[in-house]
């Protein structure tokens, strides 16, 4: 089983005893995001055997009843809330608990999925006896909107509805979808009815049981084409237990504004012609048109052979990831079996070169480390705490340099951070029972808004490092400084040279500024023992940090 | 002053004859020093090498206890009694017990009173007796001095009433060694330039260096082991021939980041709940125009042979920034620029950098780690060219055993998951993602329609956590890293199983 799901593209994660009442094992099996044709065991279980070829691949029809068509009037009025709807039927259903089960959980696993929680396409399946079509899509009035909805004992007034649900952890995280809009989408039939209150709940009376026969299928959206694709994927699973299997009747949706109307499910079968030459090539296999042809029937694709070089593929209604050619060349490599491909290595000859900020960032890296000092590896986000108030810079003044983040999960994300020193002090912290004297640095990249760059903000390579002891030691951290610039050929005084500076994060007196050829890269000093307080840290402290772009 | 432990133990033996032997134990008692410093001076004597040879052993020996030595020094619990209560006359009882400790108190009394020693009448206690004996006393200073005659009687009731206990005492038996000798000279412990001036230095005698201890820890710096693993691949990737790209761009806008790569604008991915948007600076400022309306109309519409999404395409959307959640954002901008080119050249790049996900965070995940990418870009390359990419590479890895799952990513196709075999726990895992860019990423960029590219992309902190045994990333990535870890980390030799 392992083996067979692994070469189909699936993943049995695991295999687990069920749970009471069920007997037996489960299979848990993990679904590519775009097979929505898997996403029911149905449908794993066809998509298998068929490429196992115990079957071959089932062939979906769209029937016209006889008698009068089943119809959906589309209202003006919902083209503000939840434009689209498309609908089907399917009769003659032999309704088991299996069936009933898998329609529920496939329903919900495609409005997790592919219906972006219910955002994009609503589904509601009903007992189709029990309505009077035709049927009226539709957007009202909350407050003149009243219906008994799905398992509940009363009517509501869909506002108080809206209120009731507010506690329902099912349903809540739904509701924000039409809550505010002022008219709300509701399916209905020709006595009024109430099918369903999209994308919210379905009403009470069209609930389908274990009794139900004839099934009627609504799918409301503000996408159309995925509608089209959750429809679809909804009347395979049921039409497969229909008595007339595999077929599913047509119904037709009219749009008050165009007057259009609209045949659905469309369970459209669409051709692409395959160059057998092109496919070979791509996959790195060379198999005749006929093998070819009948590899893709395993996947569900039938296909035929058409001239020389030249395959037919029929694509059905199932297999809507299917865009592409190459998506088409991609199950001929499944077919053939990724482990039957001969590898081997791309022809051409390239000559490699590193990064020069890389390769100039790994040297010196290498000279900070001789020099004694440890390589800390720190994150790029931080907290606006941490490059401001912490280092006793103002918070005005950092605002105009750092990049902020929308939508951090905590405040520890809420910046990129400008500057490497907090990164080193909380490893300091988180390292105090180190033997003394810590000496640490690390060279790698923060973030500086800059408007010339097309995204507003541009990365900015530093230097920082830090010596920690009872005594700040800054003699130890000039040297290193020194040792860098010499190892760059930065001649001291013609290329750099300290002058002092006032700055808050360092001790007053106890700081300069590093100029490069006339240009300001960067600080050292002795830091203010109320920064280090700030991070926790009760020994003393000096370090240097400057960017190391303009050595380059 | 009395000669040195040492010099009086080899003058012993000297008395003994030749083959006799005294132990450590029998040494303390005659020179009356401390056992432990009995056993120091013989193991100095030891490292002469021959002059002494020593035998192990260990005998029973019954120690006083602390409360035996308190009655050592004062005299046991019922004589202190018994000298409390006056030679005539009483005292009362509740002045006699808060005058001592509560043990002599209590056992004092009773032992007393028990031995007829004293009596307590109405409260009030006098003597019986006009004098008594310790033994108590006499037979502990015995059992402490090591001459105890005891008998096992005694014994018993001293240790019931743990005043004494039983423990193995190791000492050790010593006897002349073949080198016997009563000069011993004071040993050089270092070589030194003096003693080199010395002209009689070759004569000098030097103390037996310890070979059984570990050397002075180094004082170093430390490269990170994480960075050590990217040095490593770096060099396996450009032996293979890639080149590195430029990777130092961490906000990059939605167009680039999802967009180019043909990554729906409804994908999950670009969930608030999966990525990080920027506030600041919110929004690219230009994106080249005529790419971009090559890309909207394959995302809308469809083109290149592609049916496209059939779904509205938003520009606003395209110019929001994210903080990258892959490198492949920079890929994509190095393929644009190649399709700019007037005649297509070969190629393959690589790069290792920061990559940012809004994710929970547990024991194996954080909001950035490092990505591992690469692709080959080349006219007719197929799946067969990427398996061998993988395999080779891996294989500098040290690993040998792949396998290639069928797997489905927006802007790979074919696509495959590698899967390596893991020796540790006997499992396949999966080790990285690759595939075959799709047309609809690489056509709107003018690159040849021939050129296939392959990629593949991997976490680098998964390899290092399972190279050097580490369970929580934290430990490896970030400030609570455990420094020790580093300074201890051995080098990278991943070729070394």
């Amino acid at each position: 089983m392992d083996k067979i799901c692994f070469e189909f593209g699936i993943e049995l994660d695991d295999i687990v005893e069920a749970e009471p009442p069920s007997t037996g094992v489960e299979y848990k099996i993990d679904i590519p995001a775009n097979r929505y044709d898997l996403l029911c065991v149905e449908g794993i279980a066809n998509a298998l055997a068929v490429f196992l070829q115990l079957k071959g691949a089932p062939e979906l029809k769209r029937y016209e009843p006889e008698g009068t068509i089943l119809e959906t009037k589309v209202l003006s009025s919902t083209a503000g809330v939840r434009p689209y709807i498309v609908t089907a039927a399917v009769r003659n259903v032999n309704m088991t608990k299996g069936l009933y089960d898998s329609l529920i959980d496939l329903q919900e696993k495609l409005h997790h999925n592919i219906c972006r929680k219910r955002t994009l396409v609503a589904i509601g399946v009903h007992d189709l006896d029990s309505l009077t079509p035709p049927f009226i899509y539709s957007a009202v009035k909350p407050q003149d909107i009243k219906f008994k909805p799905l398992n509940q004992q009363k009517e509501f007034v869909a506002d108080e509805l809206m209120e009731f649900y507010q506690k329902d952890t099912h349903l809540k995280p739904y509701l924000h979808i039409i809550k505010d809009k002022p008219l709300y989408p509701l399916v209905s039939d020709s006595k009024g009815v109430v099918l369903s209150l999209p994308p919210i709940i379905n009403g009470d009376h069209s609930k389908v049981s274990l009794a139900t026969k004839n099934l009627f299928i609504e799918c409301t959206a503000t996408d159309l084409y995925k509608a089209q694709v959750v429809l679809d994927t909804m009347v395979v699973l049921l039409s497969e237990y229909s008595d007339r299997q595999w077929e599913t009747e047509a119904t037709r949706v009219v749009y008050e504004s165009t007057k259009k109307a609209h045949l659905y499910p469309s369970l459209e079968y669409r051709s692409e012609v395959v160059d057998v030459n092109e496919a070979n090539r791509t996959v790195g296999i060379s198999i005749e048109a006929d093998v070819m042809a009948k590899s893709l029937s395993r996947m569900g694709l039938d296909s035929s052979v058409l001239g020389v070089d030249k395959i037919n593929v029929k694509i059905p209604p199932t297999r809507h990831d299917i865009i592409h050619q190459c998506d088409i060349m991609e199950d001929v490599a499944i077919s053939y079996g990724y482990s039957n491909i001969i590898p081997q290595l791309p022809p051409a000859a390239t000559v490699a070169a590193q990064n020069s900020l890389n390769k100039l960032t790994s040297q010196l890296r290498e000279i900070v480390a001789q020099a004694g000092f440890t390589e800390a590896l720190t994150f790029s986000l931080c907290s606006m705490e941490d490059e401001c108030e912490k280092l006793l810079q103002p918070r005005q003044e950092k605002e105009k340099v750092l990049a902020r983040i929308a939508n951090p999960k905590t405040q520890d994300f809420q910046v990129a951070r400008n500057s490497l020193l907090p990164g080193l002090l909380k490893t300091v912290h988180a390292n105090k029972r180190m033997q003394l004297p810590l000496q640490l640095f690390e060279i790698s990249d923060v973030v500086t808004l800059d408007s010339q760059t097309d995204t507003g903000a541009r990365n900015v390579r530093k230097f920082c490092a830090i010596h920690y002891n009872k005594t700040p030691a800054f003699e130890t951290i000039h040297g290193l400084l020194d040792r860098v610039m010499q190892v760059l050929e930065v001649k001291y005084p013609e290329d750099y040279r300290l002058t002092a500076d006032d700055d808050p994060t360092y001790f007053p007196g106890r700081c300069a500024v590093v100029e490069y050829r006339g240009k300001r890269i960067g600080k050292l000093g002795v830091l203010h023992p109320k920064v280090l307080q700030n991070f926790d840290c009760n020994m003393l402290c000096s370090a240097v940090e400057i960017e190391i772009e303009d050595f380059l | 002053m009395q000669k040195p432990l040492t010099e009086r133990i080899l003058a012993y033996l000297e008395a003994l004859e030749a083959s006799g032997s005294v132990s450590s134990l029998k040494l303390a008692q005659e020179f009356k020093e401390d056992h432990q410093k009995v056993i120091g001076a013989i193991k100095s004597l030891q490292s002469l090498g021959s002059v002494i040879q020593t035998e192990q052993d260990s005998i029973n020996t019954l120690q006083v206890t602390a409360e035996g030595n308190l009655i050592i020094e004062n005299g046991s619990h019922e004589v202190v009694i018994y000298k409390k209560t006056p030679e005539t006359g009483s005292i009362p009882l509740a002045d006699l017990l808060s005058s001592v400790s509560e043990t002599v108190g209590k056992v004092g009394l009773s032992k007393a009173v028990q031995l007829k020693w004293i009596k307590v009448e109405s409260n009030a206690v006098s003597r019986v007796v006009t004098s008594v004996v310790d033994t108590i006393q006499q037979t502990l200073k015995e059992i402490s001095a090591g001459s105890s005659n005891a008998t096992e009687e005694t014994l018993g009731d001293l240790r019931r009433r743990k005043l004494i206990s039983a423990s193995a005492q190791t000492y050790l038996i010593i006897r002349r060694g073949q080198d016997f000798t009563l000069n011993i000279e004071k040993l050089e412990t270092e070589l030194t330039l003096d003693i080199l001036n010395d002209p009689d230095y070759e004569k000098k005698v030097f103390k037996p260096y310890n070979f059984n201890a570990l050397g002075q820890p180094v004082k170093a710096g430390h490269l990170h082991p994480l960075l050590k693993v990217r040095a490593e691949f770096i060099s396996i990737l450009t032996e293979m021939g890639f080149s590195e790209m430029p990777t130092n761009r961490f906000v990059e806008s939605s167009f680039w980041n999802f967009d180019a790569l043909f990554v729906p604008q409804m994908h999950p991915a670009r969930d608030v709940q999966d990525t990080f948007f920027m506030s600041v600076p919110a929004n690219c400022n230009k994106v080249p125009g005529d790419y971009m309306e090559k890309v909207k109309k394959v995302h809308m519409d469809g083109d290149y042979g592609s049916l496209g999404y059939k779904t509205d395409w938003k520009e606003a959307e395209a110019f929001k920034n994210v903080l990258r959640t892959h490198t492949t954002a920079v890929s994509a901008r190095v393929l644009h620029e190649l399709g700019q080119q007037e005649t297509f050249q070969p190629v393959k790049r690589f790069s290792i950098d920061r990559v940012f996900r809004n994710e929970t965070l547990d024991a194996t995940h954080l909001a950035e780690f490092h990505q591992v990418e690469g692709f080959v870009a080349d006219r007719n390359l197929s799946l067969g060219h990427l398996i061998g990419v993988m395999r080779e590479f891996f294989r500098r890895l040290g690993i040998d055993q792949l396998r290639f799952k069928p797997a489905f990513n927006p802007y790979t196709e074919p696509s495959m998951e590698v899967f390596a075999f893991h020796k540790g726990l006997k499992k396949w895992v999966e080790v990285g993602n690759s595939g075959v860019f799709r047309p609809e990423m690489l056509l709107p960029m003018n690159l040849p329609s021939d050129v296939r590219i392959i990629a593949w992309g991997l976490s680098l902190e998964r390899p290092t956590m399972i190279r050097y045994g580490i369970d929580n990333i934290r430990s490896l990535v970030g400030p609570k890293v455990d420094l020790q870890m580093v300074y201890d980390n051995a080098l990278c030799r991943l070729d070394k199983q």
